[in-house]
């Protein structure tokens, strides 16, 4: 094998694998905050995805009707959880967010009126309509089981899956998309050509991570974030709701999720089903991790970039099965190092 | 029904339940404005428990009244956030942050400018909290987490403090500076529902006091009366010292 091959190779698995890294990021958070496995991370990226590659072909996509769907019911059971105490304050609240919010994007979607707007309020709306999904998904099915044990809220997060995934093939059908790369130019250094899309990825994914760095340690909210993911109950006791921490954790994850998306879909083409593959290899970095570790989680990711890329050119028939089977000697060694968990209780 | 005039914290026959059996039976507990009381009794008498269910942990069936507004149907923010604060039996720090985080995280419900006070009002109180700030909660040692642990609780300038065995597992002289800041919040006006072990030292510093036995309250009234009825010395204070000849 030559050098420029290598380096290829490793371009290419380090662009994959800053992806996973920040989905990756997205798993180990939720899970830390609201213990759930979030399965549908995958959706949130084909959602970010499509909704990109249909505005910007000037189409509207049917995401935005779900989040309209998704904030009705999401007010309703906030209106059922308020019965108790209806003060005008907690309503009025609940009506912006789940509401005016989605109405809102909508209404912007409809003034464009079918005209694909620029690059960069595509990627806004977009990512606006992800993150109102994400935040609705949390209060519709998570939040109400929210004390459940892990096991209930991952059979809740596989349907939530199953059921996004069908939203998916209604909205987007069961052919690919691309969408327009954020910027086509390109640089060559020596023997490798960066394109302006894989200097975005990495531009954007560091970006990210600085920011939630900046976000959970600098911000009374990202503190307290991180508070209810160190100790539950103590932060119950000093006033933080989990619902709130879980609401932002959602928030952030569909947010990164819809990123994701919208970066990898000028590279490859995105079907209604693609972001499950995606999201499951972000999810073998958080695994590899122990679902708490960022920094090890990170690391993996771009482990298993890398490893993609290898086994693409080598025996591509077999990247997925060499990909995921990556995961296996990280469980029997966890296994073997860790003594039986015991489910957490609270 | 109008509370109490000054009573603060109001329980009614309170029954907590840990499935079938019953922790806690038919308890009326009051705490008044401006009073520390406390609560004392043997290993398993359901202290913690009753405490817990106050706070909203558990679920608790009867009437818990705080300043005045029926609580016993809310959740624990939102007791919080009446000015019902409580120091659990295991503290529950954020380990992996720092004392200063987790002061501030004390303060999380109220507005900034109070916080601020807060912080001055606790480092005064805690002058060990101003020189590890930078220092991890799951680093300190136990009285250091315990001073911790109080001082996140007043940093929410609560108006009621719970505390479940303050003095556990501390060194006597530690213990001593904790009473002595006990019964300094009661000036600064915070009032204190105490359980103890330490019945003696508890005595010493409480308005009124309670024996709980079993899951009920047998014995209440003025922490001098408790502190010389012939059947607490006997279970609670003649002994205090007998464990340690043991060894
Ligand atoms: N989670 C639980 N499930 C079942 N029983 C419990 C549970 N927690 C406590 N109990 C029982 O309830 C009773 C009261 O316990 P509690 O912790 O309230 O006692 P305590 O007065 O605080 O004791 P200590 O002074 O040792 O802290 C005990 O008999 C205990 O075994
Ligand atoms: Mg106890």
């Amino acid at each position: 094998m030559n050098t420029t091959i290598l380096l290829f190779l490793l371009q290419d698995g380090i662009t994959n694998g800053a992806i996973y890294a920040l989905l990756g990021l997205a798993l180990v958070l939720v899970f830390a905050v609201t213990r759930v496995i979030l399965i549908p991370q995958g959706e949130f990226i084909t959602f970010g995805a499509l909704t990109y590659a249909s505005l910007s072909a000037g189409q509207m996509p049917g995401t935005i009707k779900l989040a309209v769907a998704m904030g009705v019911v999401a007010f309703a059971f906030d209106l059922f959880t308020f019965r108790k105490a209806l003060h005008a304050r907690r309503v009025l609240r609940s009506v912006a967010v789940n509401i005016v919010f989605p109405l809102a994007i909508w209404g912007v979607m409809w003034a464009l009126g079918g005209r694909p707007g620029n690059i960069a309020l595509n990627i806004v709306l977009s990512l606006l309509i992800v993150a109102a999904i994400g935040l609705y998904l949390y209060r519709i099915a998570f939040q109400p089981i929210a004390h459940t044990s892990v096991l209930v809220l991952l059979i809740a997060s596989v349907g939530c899956h199953l059921a996004l995934q069908g939203f998916g093939l209604v909205f987007f059908g069961a052919e690919g998309q691309r969408g327009p790369a954020i910027s086509s130019d390109a640089i060559t250094i020596g023997a490798l050509r960066f394109t302006g899309q894989s200097i975005a990825v990495y531009g954007i994914t560091i970006a990210l991570i600085i920011g939630l760095w900046l976000f959970f340690g600098y911000t009374l909210y990202g503190k307290a974030l991180r508070a209810t993911a160190v100790n539950r109950l103590g932060a119950r006791l000093v006033g933080i709701r989990t619902s709130l921490s879980g609401q932002i954790a959602f928030l952030l994850a569909s947010v990164i999720g819809a990123i994701s998306g919208i970066l990898i879909v000028p590279i490859t083409t995105l079907y209604y089903d693609t972001g499950f593959l995606i999201g499951l290899k972000g999810f073998i970095a958080a695994i590899i991790g122990g679902l708490v570790s960022y920094p090890l989680t990170a690391t993996a990711a771009i482990l298993v970039g890398c490893v993609e890329a290898f086994s693409s050119f080598y025996a591509s028939n077999y990247k997925e099965v060499i990909v995921f089977t990556l995961i296996l000697p990280v469980l029997v060694l966890r296994s073997l190092a860790a003594p039986a968990v015991e489910e957490e209780k609270d | 029904m109008k509370a109490q005039n000054s009573a603060l914290l109001q329980v009614t026959d309170a029954h907590v339940a840990y499935g079938k059996v019953e922790a806690v039976r038919a308890v009326n507990l009051e705490v008044r404005t401006d009073e520390i009381v406390t609560i004392i009794g043997a290993n398993g008498a359901g202290k913690t428990t009753l405490l817990n269910a106050v706070m909203g942990i558990l679920p608790l069936k009867g009437g818990v009244s705080f300043a005045g507004q029926d609580v016993s149907r809310i959740d624990i923010e939102d007791r919080v956030a009446a000015g019902l604060s409580l120091v659990p039996e295991h503290r529950e720090l954020f380990a992996t942050m720092n004392v200063e985080d987790n002061l501030l995280l004390g303060a999380f419900r109220i507005d900034k400018a109070t916080a601020a006070r807060s912080f001055e009002h606790v480092y005064n109180l805690f002058p060990r909290l101003k020189e590890r700030r930078e220092q991890l909660a799951g680093t300190l040692s136990g009285g250091e987490q315990q001073m911790l642990a109080m001082g996140r609780a007043l940093m929410g300038a609560p108006k009621l403090l719970m505390l479940d065995e303050p003095s556990l597992g501390l060194a006597p002289i530690i213990v001593a500076d904790i009473f002595r800041i006990v019964s300094e919040l009661k000036a600064a006006g915070v009032s204190v529902l105490l359980v103890e072990q330490n019945a003696q030292a508890a005595l010493k510093i409480a308005d009124r006091a309670y024996v709980m036995e079993l899951g009920e309250f047998i014995l209440d009234g003025a922490a001098s009366d408790i502190a010389s009825n012939q059947r607490v010395v006997a279970s609670y204070l003649g002994f205090q010292h007998e464990g340690e000849s043991a060894i």
